[in-house]
């Protein structure tokens, strides 16, 4: 089945995509450095760092991502889905910027300036390339 | 006198490009299989609007073309831990995080016959450079 353009639930789980891996990632970064060193020898203390509330949203946070991630793949194409991915980071760093007030360096606004021109590109065209039907009558039933 | 041969936290440019290539190849083949898998599954949307999540988690974990996506994807984690246990994280974290976008794009109209118009082109090259930016 294809959708030349997303609906606005398809629109809500690209920025599902776009927002869950890059929180994630700074959750569990944000837990594993609050942590003591951890050796490999010490499994439990491994074990309990899964446990603690950081690790808890970050690990949560990337099911959320992977899950979102895997609807987005079976209705859009992967050309489509993988700015949305990395626009992930242009809204982190927008976040570390006006939020947290953290000054970005002029390599990364050009970072941010770019992969927000790319992610206006792909959202300009459709969402998916449409599958060659089986049977043509078929195809025109699902064009509705 | 013997000296220790080192390998281990000095890789030759070689083995610096083989690590990188392999992250790059095992992420990709990774992507597009399971892009490939979730294309022959079809929508999820309308697959859990029928039979709900159960049933949605049921037609990904019974898709055989999923683990092997999943095994790739996988050894692509592994091998970027190797890469930062050996390898400057300012080298391996920019070139990991951009290449994939575009040979990506380049295995996706091969394999998947997605239509990679120049739009995409352009956007996946802005993309991959303005990653590589962020992460370097």
């Amino acid at each position: 089945m294809s959708h030349p353009r997303p609906t606005p639930r398809q629109y809500l789980i690209l920025a599902l995509v776009a927002v869950c891996a890059p929180l994630g990632d700074t959750c569990l970064a944000r837990g594993m450095t609050a942590m003591p060193a951890i050796s490999m020898g010490h499994f439990g203390a491994l074990v309990a760092a899964v446990f603690t509330p950081w690790i808890v949203a970050g690990i949560a946070l990337l099911i959320c991502f992977f899950a979102s991630y895997l609807t987005a793949l079976s209705w859009a194409d992967l050309t489509y889905v993988m700015p949305a991915t990395a626009f992930g980071n242009v809204i982190v760093e927008l976040l570390a910027r006006f939020w947290l007030h953290e000054t970005i360096s002029a390599e990364r606004w050009a970072g941010v300036a770019l992969i927000t021109i790319g992610v206006g590109f792909v959202a300009h065209g459709p969402s998916s390339t449409p599958q060659p039907a089986p049977e043509p009558a078929l195809q025109e039933e699902e064009v509705r | 006198m013997i000296h220790p041969v080192q390998v281990a936290h000095d890789p030759t440019p070689w083995m610096a490009a083989g690590i990188i290539a392999s992250i790059v190849l095992c992420s990709c083949t990774g992507e597009v299989l399971m892009a490939a898998a979730m294309k022959s599954i079809g929508d999820l949307d309308v697959i859990r609007a029928h039979s709900g999540l159960k049933g949605a988690i049921r037609a990904v974990v019974t898709c055989p073309l999923f683990f092997v996506g999943l095994m790739f994807l996988t050894l692509a984690f592994f091998a970027l831990l190797f890469a930062l246990n050996h390898m400057p994280l300012s080298l391996v974290a920019p070139v990991s995080a951009s290449l994939p976008l575009v040979i990506n794009a380049v295995a996706a109209k091969f394999f998947l016959k997605e239509n990679v118009d120049h739009r995409r082109w352009v956007a996946a090259v802005l993309v991959c450079v303005g990653v590589y930016l962020m992460a370097h």
